[in-house]
């Protein structure tokens, strides 16, 4: 066998799929983007990202949010630099943790069951019925989906914001001795808008990475529970990795450059 | 038949990968006429009605429903030509999160815009015919006996009083007596609402009752075809072993001892 031809083989395979990975999006934002609209799907996938993901992302808010000013405390105590702990955290958890974090919790929680819901459509020929009963998937499953993530996330993320913050408070003033009322003033001074907007803009960009990789990886779903295992495992894998590299490339683009 | 066929398919080329499903397959079914294909397990039958309803693209040929050109059709208008029809799922295919009148009135609701309560009717009256009673209504599809959820995909089929039906395999999995009631519904579709069948079966008794036009797949090609009264009778060594369900004959099983 010819080692160029494997080679080849695999370049093209990986091209088609690139190619059909695209065109699935550019479908997917036309049909967000044109009526009609199902007002009562997006509800209900709102619902479901928003309402039903908000103790798990609440709670890993509120761990995150206490072992950063434990972490900051021993660390900055070394230089005498303590006071920065409020400001530590409201920045770290607004500008990365509250959205990487939330990201991260609900690709592993809504990434994993759409692709699951949608796989398993497609594997029992349910997508199919759609269309003959002259329903485009995009616009009854699709879109809805991705508009609720791309809503869903920044008010997630805003609630998260606050838990982690008031997380850092109570190590800070329970656990470390701090003046709650120089915690608080300490943590509102050198907040700035455009750290909470960056991190509300970076949890929309999630929310839909989410959203499309759990319909991408379901809608292509093929050859049973097997497949389907398949699908949700390549739709966390993925959403997760492109959710970090799109937290670094937005960090560099409202942070880059300062 | 004078006028253009219902549908017309012509030279249909199917393959996946190296496996050759549809050769070059001709067929024509008729206005207000039902045609069942029959053919042995994993000839392609099921591969050519999704040909037809526009769920997998064919490599090569053409197929004209209304003497429309439907092969490489834009998903919009695919959209318009998928409203003339009703389709029978070999597995069902319910809609797992709806209801099952829901998943009656689906086609109602979404494409005709018929307004809730009276698409719930409508279903139930459907659910009547296929001889499942009102409370069956409220319930999920997860609910339902293989048999029942087979029903129900009929009520939705026909719900919409769609010209054209497609069944795949709606006696399959049926008790003889419902299989007769579903056959008399079939049949009913096609000289009441004037609609056209296309059905695949194995069911020999099930073929006879609702075929005017019999049409036989082997090889990826229809290799007979003719009024459902020469079937016995038909010289076609194929059609004789398959009605017969002989074990010997031109058709070899891929099985090995
Ligand atoms: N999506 C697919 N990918 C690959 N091969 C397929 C696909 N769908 C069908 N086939 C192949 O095409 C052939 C015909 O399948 P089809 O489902 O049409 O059979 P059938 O005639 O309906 O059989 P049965 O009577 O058992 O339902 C089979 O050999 C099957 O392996
Ligand atoms: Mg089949």
């Amino acid at each position: 066998m010819n080692p160029l031809a494997a080679i080849g083989r695999v370049f093209l395979h990986f091209l088609t799929g690139a190619g059909r990975f695209a065109i699935f999006a550019g479908r997917g934002v036309i049909h967000c983007l044109t009526p009609p609209w199902y007002p009562s799907l997006i509800g209900r996938q709102m619902l479901n990202i928003g309402y039903f993901s908000l103790p798990v992302v609440g709670m890993t808010a509120l761990f995150t949010g206490m072992v950063l000013a434990l972490q900051s405390y021993t660390g900055f105590a070394r230089f005498n630099a303590e006071s920065a702990i409020a400001t530590v955290v409201v920045l770290s958890i607004t500008r990365e943790l509250g959205p990487v974090i939330a990201g991260l919790m609900v690709a592993g929680r809504i990434g994993a069951s759409m692709a699951a819901e949608i796989g398993t459509m497609r594997v029992t020929e349910q997508i199919d019925a759609l269309q003959t009963l002259s329903t485009n998937p995009f616009k009854y499953l699709v879109a809805p989906r991705l508009l609720a993530g791309l809503t869903m996330l920044p008010l997630l993320v805003l609630i998260a914001d606050i838990i982690g913050v008031f997380g850092g408070y109570l190590v800070g003033v329970y656990n470390l001795g701090f003046n709650p009322t120089t915690f608080l003033r300490q943590t509102r001074d050198y907040l700035e808008f455009i750290d909470v907007f960056s991190g509300l803009v970076k949890a929309s960009v999630f929310g839909f990475i989410i959203a499309l990789m759990g319909c991408y990886h379901g809608y292509y779903s093929e050859g049973g529970a097997q497949g389907v295992g398949r699908a949700t495992t390549n739709a966390v894998v993925s959403a997760s990795i492109l959710i970090l590299l799109c937290n670094y490339v937005i960090t560099g683009f409202f942070f880059g450059t300062k | 038949m004078a006028d253009t066929p219902k549908i017309a398919i012509r030279g249909l080329v199917k393959s996946f990968g190296p496996k050759k499903v549809l050769r070059g397959l001709d067929l024509d079914v008729g206005i207000a006429e039902s045609l069942v294909v029959i053919g042995g397990s994993g000839t392609g039958k099921s591969v050519l009605l999704k040909c037809v309803l526009g769920l997998i693209e064919p490599d090569a040929g053409s197929i004209k429903i209304d003497g429309e050109e439907v092969v490489g059709m834009r998903t919009r208008d695919r959209e318009r030509v998928n409203r003339k029809f009703g389709m029978l799922f070999q597995g069902a295919a319910l809609f797992d999160s709806l209801t099952v009148w829901e998943n009656v009135a689906f086609g109602l609701m979404r494409a005709q815009g018929v307004p809730r309560g009276e698409a719930k009717a409508r279903a139930i009256a459907n659910l009547a015919q296929v001889g499942l009673p009102p409370e069956v209504a409220e319930l999920q599809p997860a609910e339902l006996s293989g048999g029942m959820k087979k029903r129900v995909s009929l009520a939705r089929a026909i719900a919409t009083k769609p010209e054209i039906i497609f069944f795949d395999e709606p006696t399959t999995g049926l008790d003889p007596i419902m299989s007769a009631v579903i056959d008399g519904l079939i049949s009913s579709c096609v000289h009441d609402l004037g609609a056209t069948a296309l059905s695949i079966t194995h069911d020999m008794a099930s073929a006879r009752r609702i075929a005017h036009r019999v049409a036989m797949l082997h090889d990826g090609k229809i290799i007979w075809n003719g009024p459902v009264g020469q079937i016995d009778h038909c010289g076609n060594p194929f059609v004789e072993q398959f009605i017969n369900g002989r074990a010997e004959g031109p058709i070899q099983m891929q099985v090995r001892a």
